[in-house]
C-alpha cells in the first residue's frame, strides 16, 4: 500500500528541485552574458535531424567555420568563442525549448539559429521574454521586426520584389503562383498579388500543395492550361523534386514557361539534379559564383574544412555573416551585454562574401544586394541581373517606392 | 476542355499508384486481418533498393530493381511475420502499435545507415518526357507505372484463381479453421501471403521513385491512402481494390482540378466517410460460410 502511493508521489518530489534549478537559471543569466574569464559561449540552434536537416546542417557548418576563423584571429575581446550546438529536430516547440535551455542553462551570449518561419515564430517569444539575442540567417516573408532578433537573410523587398521587378522588365505579364501550404508562401503570394495588381500583371492562378506532397500533376496541368509567362515558385522541400520532374515530363521547359524560385539554392539544385533545373531562374542575394574577394576566400575555406564536393549557398552565407556581424558589434561595444551589443550593431559594415553588408539599426535587418540567378547545367548558379547596390531593408514595405503594399502589414 | 481531358490520365495514374501501394495490403490486411503499419516502410525498402541498384544498373535501375525489390521487401515482410506478428494474431490493436513501432525503427535505420535526407533515382531517358495524343499529354513515367500496376494485378489474379497455392490462400482467407481441417498448413500459407503482400509493396516503391524523392518518410505518405483503398474496396477483394483505387484517383484528380490540392484531400475523405456510413463493409464482401 505504502509502496504504491509512494510511486505515485515520487515525480512530485522532483518538483522543488526543478523549481530551484529554474529560478537559479534565470537569476544568473543577466550577470555575465555568456562570457567568463577567457571564453564566450554562443549557441547554434538548427535542425540536425528531421525533414529540415538537409538545409539547416549546412548553415550550422558555415557558422562553425566563422567561429573557427574568428578564434584563429584571437577571438572577440581577447576571448575565444565556444559554440554550444543544439538540435531543433525540425519541430517548432523543440526550438523554443532548446532556445530557453541555451539562454538559462548554458548562458550563451547570443544564439544563431532557425530556418523555417515557423521555428522563428516559436523562438521569438523566448528571446523577447529573456531579453536575449537571436540571429536568424534565412530569407523570409517580412512583416516582422522583433527587438531581440537580427535578420541577416533577405526580407521581401530584397528578394521577392526585385525578382518581380526583373520579370516586369523582361515584359512578363501573366504569372502563375505555386507554393507549399504554410505561412511563408501564403504571405509571399499576398505581396506578389498586391504588386501584380499595381503593375498591370495578371495572376492566372494560385495553387498550394500540402508540405511534403509529391502529387503535382494536376497543378502542372493547370499551369499548362493557363499558359502563363512564368511561374513564381515558393514550394519548399521534397515537393520541388516532384514538381520539376513533372514539368519535364509534361514537356514544359524553361523555354516555354520559365519558373522563378525563391527556396532553391545550390544545395537544393544538387539534391534535385541539375538536369531538371538548368535554365530555370532563382532569386537570392548570394551565389557560390558571386565574384568578391571575400567569397573566394569563404568558398576555399569551406571546401577545405568540409570537403571539395561541398557547395555554398545563400542561407549558409547569411549564417556566416551573422557570426561575423555579431563579433564586430561585440568588439565595438566592448562587452557581450545584449543592450550594448544591440546599440553598437547599427551601422556596422563589413566586406562579406556577398559584398558590403551593413546593419540597419532601426529594423535590425541588413542591407543586401538582390541577385537574379540562372541555374546552369553544372548545378552552379550565375547571376544575370543584380540591383547594383545593397537595398535598404524594409520589412513592412512602408517605403515610398512600394505604394502598392499599403494595407499588407495590418 | 483539354484541361478536363488531361485530368483523365492524371487520375488514372494516381489510381495506379494507389493500387500498387494497396495490392499488398489487400492480402495481409484482407486475409490475415493484420493492421500492418510497417507496410509503408516496405514500399520505402523497395524504393531504396532501386536507389542502391543504381550504382550497378545505372539508369535502368527502375527495371532491374523490380524482381530484387520484390524479393527484398518480401523477405522483410516474412522476417517481420515470423519474429513478431505471428505472436500477435487475434490482437489487432497490439499489432497496430507493434508494427507502427517497427515502421519508426525502419525509418530511423535508413536515416542512420543511408542518408537522413532524400536521395534521387535517375530515370532512364526513355521514361523522361511524354507523348501528345490529340492534345492530351501522356507522360511516359505514368504509362510505366500504369503498366506495372496492370501486370501486378493480372499476376495476382492468375496466382489466386489458377494455381493450387493461390487456392489454398483463398481457402484460408474464407475460412481458416476449415482450411486447417482440410490439411492446409495455414501458417505456411500465412508466410507466403506475407511474402507476396510485402513484395508487392516493394514493387510499388520502385514505381514511386519515378514520381518524387526517395526519403525515409516515403512510405508514411502512402500508408493511409492504401488502407483507404482496401477498406473502401472490401477486405481481401482484388476487384474491390481495383475499382476503389481508380475511383479515388479519378475523384481526387477532378476535385483538385476544380478546387485545390488541400481541399481535394478533404472532399475525398468526406466522400469516403459518407460511403462507409452507407456501406461499412466496402464495395464487395467476401462471401463465406464462416460463423463469425
Amino acid at each position: 500500500m505504502f509502496g504504491k502511493s509512494w510511486r505515485r508521489l515520487a515525480p512530485l518530489a522532483v518538483l522543488p528541485a526543478l523549481l530551484l534549478a529554474a529560478c537559479g537559471g534565470s537569476g544568473d543569466s543577466s550577470s555575465d552574458g555568456g562570457s567568463s574569464s577567457d571564453t564566450i559561449k554562443v549557441g547554434l540552434l538548427h535542425s540536425l535531424s528531421g525533414t529540415m536537416a538537409i538545409s539547416e546542417v549546412t548553415v550550422r557548418d558555415s557558422e562553425l567555420l566563422a567561429i573557427e576563423q574568428i578564434n584563429a584571429k584571437g577571438g572577440v575581446l581577447g576571448k575565444k568563442l565556444v559554440p554550444v550546438v543544439e538540435d531543433g529536430a525540425s519541430d517548432w516547440p523543440t526550438f523554443a525549448e532548446k532556445a530557453q535551455k541555451l539562454i538559462s542553462q548554458d548562458k550563451v551570449a547570443t544564439v544563431f539559429g532557425g530556418w523555417t518561419s515557423a521555428s522563428r515564430k516559436a523562438m521569438l517569444p523566448v528571446f523577447e521574454r529573456n531579453k536575449s539575442l537571436l540571429w536568424y540567417p534565412v530569407q523570409y516573408e517580412g512583416l516582422e521586426q522583433s527587438p531581440y532578433i537580427f535578420y541577416t537573410g533577405a526580407t521581401t523587398n530584397q528578394q521577392i520584389v526585385p525578382a518581380l521587378d526583373y520579370l516586369k522588365e523582361q515584359g512578363k505579364k501573366k504569372i502563375f503562383l505555386v507554393g507549399s501550404d504554410y505561412v511563408f508562401p501564403r504571405t509571399a503570394n499576398k505581396i506578389i498579388k498586391a504588386y501584380a495588381g499595381a503593375n498591370g500583371m495578371d495572376v492566372l492562378g494560385e495553387e498550394y500543395l500540402p508540405l511534403g506532397s509529391t502529387e503535382v500533376s494536376t497543378i502542372v496541368n493547370k499551369i499548362q492550361q493557363a499558359k502563363p509567362d512564368f511561374v513564381f515558385n515558393t514550394l519548399n522541400g521534397d515537393s520541388n523534386v516532384a514538381f520539376f520532374k513533372q514539368l519535364k515530363s509534361a514537356g514544359i521547359g524553361p523555354d516555354q514557361i520559365p519558373t522563378m524560385s525563391v527556396s532553391i539554392a545550390e544545395e537544393e539544385v544538387k539534391a534535385i539534379g541539375a538536369e531538371y533545373l538548368s535554365g530555370q531562374y532563382v532569386a537570392w542575394n548570394y551565389y557560390q559564383t558571386t565574384d568578391t574577394p571575400a567569397n573566394t576566400e569563404f568558398v576555399k575555406a569551406f571546401k577545405a574544412k568540409y570537403g571539395s564536393d561541398k557547395v555554398t549557398s545563400d542561407p549558409m552565407e547569411a549564417g556566416y555573416n551573422a557570426v561575423n556581424l555579431w563579433a564586430a558589434a561585440v568588439a565595438k561595444a566592448g562587452t557581450t551585454e545584449v543592450e550594448a551589443v544591440k546599440k553598437a550593431a547599427g551601422g556596422i559594415s563589413l566586406d562579406l562574401p556577398e559584398g558590403k553588408v551593413t546593419i540597419d539599426g532601426p529594423t535590425q535587418h541588413v542591407y543586401k544586394t538582390a541577385r537574379i540567378g540562372l541555374i546552369g547545367a553544372d548545378g552552379q548558379i550565375k547571376s544575370i541581373w543584380d540591383s547594383g547596390s545593397p537595398i535598404k531593408p524594409d520589412p513592412y514595405l512602408k517605403g515610398a517606392e512600394y505604394p502598392w503594399a499599403k494595407g499588407l502589414s495590418s | 476542355m483539354n484541361g478536363f481531358l488531361n485530368q483523365l490520365p492524371i487520375g488514372l495514374s494516381i489510381g495506379a499508384v494507389l493500387l500498387l501501394a494497396a495490392l499488398g495490403l489487400t492480402f495481409t490486411f484482407g486475409q490475415m486481418g493484420v493492421i500492418n503499419m510497417a507496410h509503408g516502410e516496405f514500399i520505402m525498402v523497395g524504393a531504396y533498393t532501386t536507389y542502391m541498384l543504381q550504382s550497378w544498373a545505372g539508369h535502368n535501375a527502375v527495371i532491374a530493381a523490380l524482381p530484387v525489390a520484390f524479393v527484398v521487401a518480401g523477405l522483410f515482410g516474412v522476417i517481420l511475420e515470423r519474429t513478431l506478428i505471428r505472436r500477435f494474431y487475434g490482437r489487432p490493436l497490439d499489432t497496430l502499435l507493434l508494427t507502427w513501432g517497427v515502421s519508426l525503427i525502419l525509418q530511423q535505420l535508413v536515416r542512420d545507415l543511408i542518408d537522413n535526407r532524400g536521395v534521387q533515382v535517375v530515370a532512364p531517358d526513355w521514361l523522361i518526357g511524354g507523348a501528345d495524343l490529340g492534345g492530351i499529354r501522356i507522360p511516359y513515367n505514368r504509362v510505366y507505372i500504369f503498366c506495372l500496376a496492370a501486370v501486378c494485378l493480372v499476376g495476382i489474379w492468375f496466382y489466386m484463381s489458377r494455381t493450387p497455392a493461390g487456392r489454398r490462400m483463398r481457402a484460408v482467407m474464407q475460412n481458416r479453421e476449415l482450411a486447417a481441417c482440410s490439411a492446409v498448413r495455414t501458417d505456411r500459407v500465412d508466410q507466403i501471403t506475407f511474402f507476396i503482400g510485402s513484395g508487392l509493396a516493394g514493387v510499388a516503391g520502385v514505381a514511386l521513385t519515378l514520381v518524387g524523392t526517395v526519403s525515409p518518410t516515403l512510405g508514411t505518405k502512402y500508408i493511409v491512402d492504401a488502407f483507404l483503398v482496401v477498406v473502401v474496396g472490401g477486405l481481401g477483394q482484388l476487384r474491390g481494390a481495383l475499382i476503389a483505387a481508380f475511383a479515388l484517383g479519378l475523384l481526387n484528380s477532378y476535385v483538385e482540378f476544380w478546387s485545390n490540392a488541400s481541399l481535394a484531400k478533404v472532399i475525398v475523405f468526406v466522400a469516403i466517410v459518407a460511403f462507409l456510413q452507407a456501406r461499412p463493409q466496402g464495395m464487395f464482401v467476401l462471401r463465406s460460410r464462416a460463423l463469425t
